[in-house]
């Protein structure tokens, strides 16, 4: 990715920078937009026989969405990872002609789903600019360590208010707007990993140094610990109660990560793996709920179609589709995804499995993975603690949420639950996964910017000096 | 801080390739196991909802699909419903399928092997697949013929019709009363199937059997043909005009009194031997439990086993009922047996290829109905190759059978049968069905011409409205067998 350059003034720290790319990103768009305008023309034909009336109008608006995007990317972080908006473009678009899909499929009647996620992702590109417009420098988000905290904790407890909670399919983590229904976990997660990264980039130290050795790990002062496990606790007791598992295996995973990446004692992933297992089996004893999930993963045939209690539909019904689609899947239109009931959500991947088969499946896994390692190498890139800790966070999170929630979907490992990033129809897990990566992308940029040239003649001789040491 | 940050990578890394495994396992190695599961509605929705193949009698298709503004897209049509429904079978939603829409499936839905390149393009141009098409051996004036005739007898009728062509086996007609409506089934106004399916299902006449394959009964006198087969094959006798033992009334061997004692009904059986075209012309059951008796048990089970007794042999056709020679009949029993009563029960299929065989020389040709497989273009993509079952008797054998048989249509009991100007050979039955109050069922076997034979019958009335007295295969079956050999020969 990096060539050396020799351009003066900009003499970088191994005597190359990175270069900008943006020609490359502009190019990759292009290949993004024909992904989802091809996904949403190749919908209408395969359903209606017929490209779409609104082909036209649609597929500007995407275009207009995505350049936007692009030019805001050009002017404010030039040096930002040119393939993260590509592959999140086309993530999006092929989510969108998926949804219109079940759309179609549940007939006229019905709510124009795929509508609705096109605003949110309209507003999800706008935050995503403000983003980046906004917070030149993610360093200056240490500043909201403990409101970011104290937000979470706040938005984790909305649901329970009286009146404006909601339960949907069973699950108490929504709340109501008028006519909007909100996730406030998916946007708690974003704070959460803003809160940790600001907290252990200053308690690094101490948490690693300071305190005592018991067996294998070297325990960390109370007073350094104390208030993350704090955080830590409430938001995963908050989500326990609310029968959210998925997002406390998630929240739980992403704080071990963070713990470990900012220590760099691995003795706290044993510790966390052990912790890991006491609570599920934990939960497994306390709640039936748990244990009617994990009974479920084990035979879901026994649940199938049951005349009361407890049904794995949703799962063999995907599992069927998903046997069904085979190697190239049966093409948009000539499945039957919409016999997995809300299969625009969590079951997104699912329908992708039925119609465009195990290749759009590892296409999007492959796409997912892209934009974890994308996150992780601006991580190890990145020249500061905190942007170190932030986007290895977003990365870690937006990898494990993706395994729990296709490994469920797929039955590696039991169903617990949460959005399919930039696929599921969902406004705030949409929103909230576009301003994760104009984070990631912040840091990216900051990263591959090269070091400002402030050099004067004096200095010029401490800043080789400093060059021969740190070489 | 980078050196856990490269850990954490090869940890997502892991997680992502579990992902991709696990979706292949899924999707690649476990799709069949999970297509098969008989809960699973996605394959099978797929299937009703494809542009099956047309079951194609002579130029007309007997089943097709038809495009319709719904779900499903295609509504499976029968054509001449009640005339080839024991052949379609038909295609339901939520009842599978049976008889060819059921052994045919593959080539039908598009699925078979042998329509690959068809579906290959089909995927190529994107179309929706295709099934092919099979052609039937049917040919339809045979069957017009013997639906109209069985539809002639009086009263409602229980029986079925099968002609076949004895040189390849190919199936001509085959025709079954009552019959039914596989259109009612293959709706998709679902309350109205679930009414038809029970309705069907609950009827004591059993429309939705193909009596020509399905049902097995006593074939009483036709079964003297292979009687007379194994007793020539042993050397009991040489030609048509030898002497045969005779006589009013014959005791079974082991046995004394009424149950045990063969008489003819009046038939002229003379005394002490006579020829063996009058014992078959007139049908002597005291020739025949002797020559049964003679031949033995073993022997004579052999004989019905070579010509398909026992066994399984239509493909096309599924479930396929066995016709049965009983194992280890006694002297007495074995007499039984040979005049096609006791245990021994067969189906118009089976009688069908006993005329088959002796007609074409002694060989007996596998029973086929599916003659083409096409592909939805029309191309042949397979067509049946005849194949032989089984040599049942020598043709020098065959030869003195068929003399038998035309003395049994040009001066017995097969009479009814004769068409001027063709030599027809023919042999009635008349089995007592053993209960009182059920009547005997009137079987008539025939094949024409004589000398090249080019249609083989067997006829079976289980039921009808004739008085008990006068229910006999000749008067029944004769008219109906000579109407199907007419159509073929014509």
């Amino acid at each position: 990715m990096s060539t050396p350059t020799a351009s003066p003034g900009t003499s970088g720290l191994m005597g190359f920078v990175h270069r900008r790319r943006r020609g490359a990103e502009l190019f990759l768009l292009v290949l993004a937009l024909a992904v989802g305008v091809g996904a949403y023309a190749a919908v209408g034909i395969g359903v209606k026989g017929e490209v779409p009336a609104d082909m036209v109008g649609y597929s500007s608006w995407l275009a207009a969405l995505t350049i936007a995007a692009h030019l805001v990317i050009r002017f404010v972080a030039p040096y930002a990872d040119p393939v993260l908006l590509p592959v999140v473009a086309a993530l999006n678009g092929l989510g969108l002609a998926v949804i219109h899909r079940l759309d179609l499929a549940a007939g006229s009647a019905s709510k124009d789903v795929a509508r609705a996620q096109l605003t949110w992702m309209t507003l999800g590109v706008i935050l995503f600019a403000v983003t980046l417009i906004v917070l030149r420098d993610h360093r200056r988000l240490t500043r909201f360590t403990y409101t970011s905290g104290l937000a979470a904790i706040v938005l984790l407890l909305l649901p329970m208010v009286p009146g404006l909670g909601k339960t949907i399919n069973g699950a108490k983590i929504w709340i109501g707007v008028g006519p909007f229904s909100f996730q406030p976990g998916e946007i708690a997660k974003l704070l959460l990993v803003i809160t940790f990264a600001g907290y252990l980039v200053l308690h690094r130290d101490a948490l690693a140094l300071a305190g005592r050795r018991v067996l294998f790990v070297d325990l960390p002062r109370g007073r350094d610990l104390g208030p993350i496990l704090v955080m830590w606790l409430i938001s995963l007791g908050v989500l326990v109660f609310q029968r959210d598992l998925g997002s406390s295996l998630l929240f739980f995973g992403l704080f071990l990560v963070m713990l470990y990446v900012s220590t760099e004692r691995p003795g706290w992933l044993v510790v966390g793996g052990m912790l890991f297992t006491l609570g599920a089996a934990g939960g497994y004893y306390a709640f039936s709920h748990v244990q009617q999930r994990f009974d479920i993963w084990l035979s879901p045939f026994s649940y199938y179609r049951p005349e009361s209690g407890p049904t794995s539909d949703q799962l063999v019904e995907s599992m069927f589709g998903m046997a069904w689609g085979g190697l190239l899947g049966r093409g948009f239109g000539e499945g039957s995804p919409w016999r997995i009931s809300f299969a625009n959500s969590d079951f997104i991947m699912g329908a992708i499995g039925e119609e465009l088969g195990l290749t759009g499946v590892l296409a999007v896994l492959v796409m997912y993975g892209l934009i974890v390692e994308r996150g992780l190498r601006a991580a190890l890139i990145s020249r500061d603690g905190f942007g170190k800790l932030l986007a290895t966070g977003l990365a870690a999170v937006f990898a494990l949420q993706v395994f729990v929630v296709i490994g469920g979907v797929t039955r590696l490992i039991p169903l617990t639950g949460l959005t399919t990033p930039f696929l599921s129809a969902g406004g705030s897990s949409l929103i909230a996964n576009w301003v994760i990566i104009a984070l990631l992308l912040r840091v990216s940029d900051l990263a591959r910017r090269p070091l400002p040239d402030l050099s004067t003649d004096d200095e010029s001789a401490d800043d080789e000096s400093t060059q021969v040491i740190r070489l | 801080m980078n050196k856990p940050i490269r850990t954490i990578s090869i940890f997502c890394l892991v997680l992502f390739l579990a992902l991709m495994a696990n979706a292949t396992y899924l999707q690649y190695f476990r799709s069949e196991a999970l297509n098969d599961r008989a809960e699973n509605q996605r394959v099978f929705d797929a299937a009703f909802s494809r542009e099956r193949g047309s079951i194609i009698v002579g130029r007309d298709a007997i089943a097709e699909s038809v495009p319709v503004d719904d779900q499903y897209e295609f509504q499976r049509t029968y054509n001449a419903p009640f005339k080839y429904a024991p052949l379609t079978g038909f295609f339901a939603y939520a009842y599978g399928a049976s008889q060819l829409e059921r052994t045919q499936n593959d080539v039908l839905s598009g699925e078979d092997d042998r329509l690959f390149v068809t579906r290959l393009v089909d995927l190529l141009s994107n179309k929706g697949t295709q099934g092919g098409n099979i052609r039937l051996t049917i040919d339809p004036a045979a069957q017009d013929a013997a639906a109209e005739a069985l539809s002639n007898v009086p009263g409602d009728v229980e029986g079925s019709v099968v002609a076949l062509e004895p040189k390849t086996g190919k199936i001509l007609a085959m025709v079954t009363a009552p019959s039914y409506d596989p259109n009612k089934l293959a709706s998709h106004d679902k309350a109205s199937v679930d009414r038809a399916w029970k309705q069907l299902t609950t009827d004591d006449s059993e429309p939705m059997l193909n009596r020509g394959t399905q049902k097995t009964l006593p074939p009483g006198s036709t079964f003297k043909l292979v009687t007379a087969a194994a007793a020539i094959e042993d050397g009991l006798a040489e030609s048509a005009d030898d002497q045969v033992p005779g006589g009013t009334e014959y005791q079974l061997p082991q046995t004394s009194g009424d149950t045990g004692l063969i008489d003819n009904e009046g038939r002229s059986c003379g005394t002490d031997t006579i020829p063996f075209t009058q014992a078959l012309g007139n049908s002597c059951n005291t020739t025949f439990a002797q020559l049964a008796v003679q031949v033995g048990g073993d022997k004579l089970r052999e004989q019905a086993e070579a010509f398909g007794f026992n066994q399984d042999y239509l493909e096309d056709l599924r479930p396929q009922a066995k016709s049965v020679f009983p194992d280890g009949a006694n002297e007495p029993q074995t007499g039984q047996a040979g005049i096609g009563q006791y245990e021994v029960r067969a189906t118009p299929l089976q009688m069908a290829m006993v005329a088959a065989g002796i007609a074409n020389n002694g060989v007996v040709m596998r029973p086929y109905v599916v003659d083409e497989v096409q592909s939805a273009d029309l191309d042949v993509v397979e067509t049946t190759q005849p194949e032989e079952f089984s040599r049942a008797v020598k043709s020098s054998t065959a030869k003195v059978l068929t003399d038998l048989m035309t003395y049994t249509v040009n001066d017995g009991t097969a009479s009814p049968a004769a068409i001027p100007g063709v030599q027809v050979a023919g042999k009635t039955g008349t089995a007592q069905s053993g209960q009182d109050d059920v009547s005997p069922y009137a079987w008539f076997v025939s094949f024409a011409p004589a000398d090249d034979p080019e249609v083989a019958v067997a006829v079976m009335i289980e039921k009808a409205d004739i008085p008990r007295g006068e229910i006999g295969g000749g008067v029944i079956g004769g008219p109906i067998a000579k109407a199907v050999m007419e159509a073929v020969i014509k």
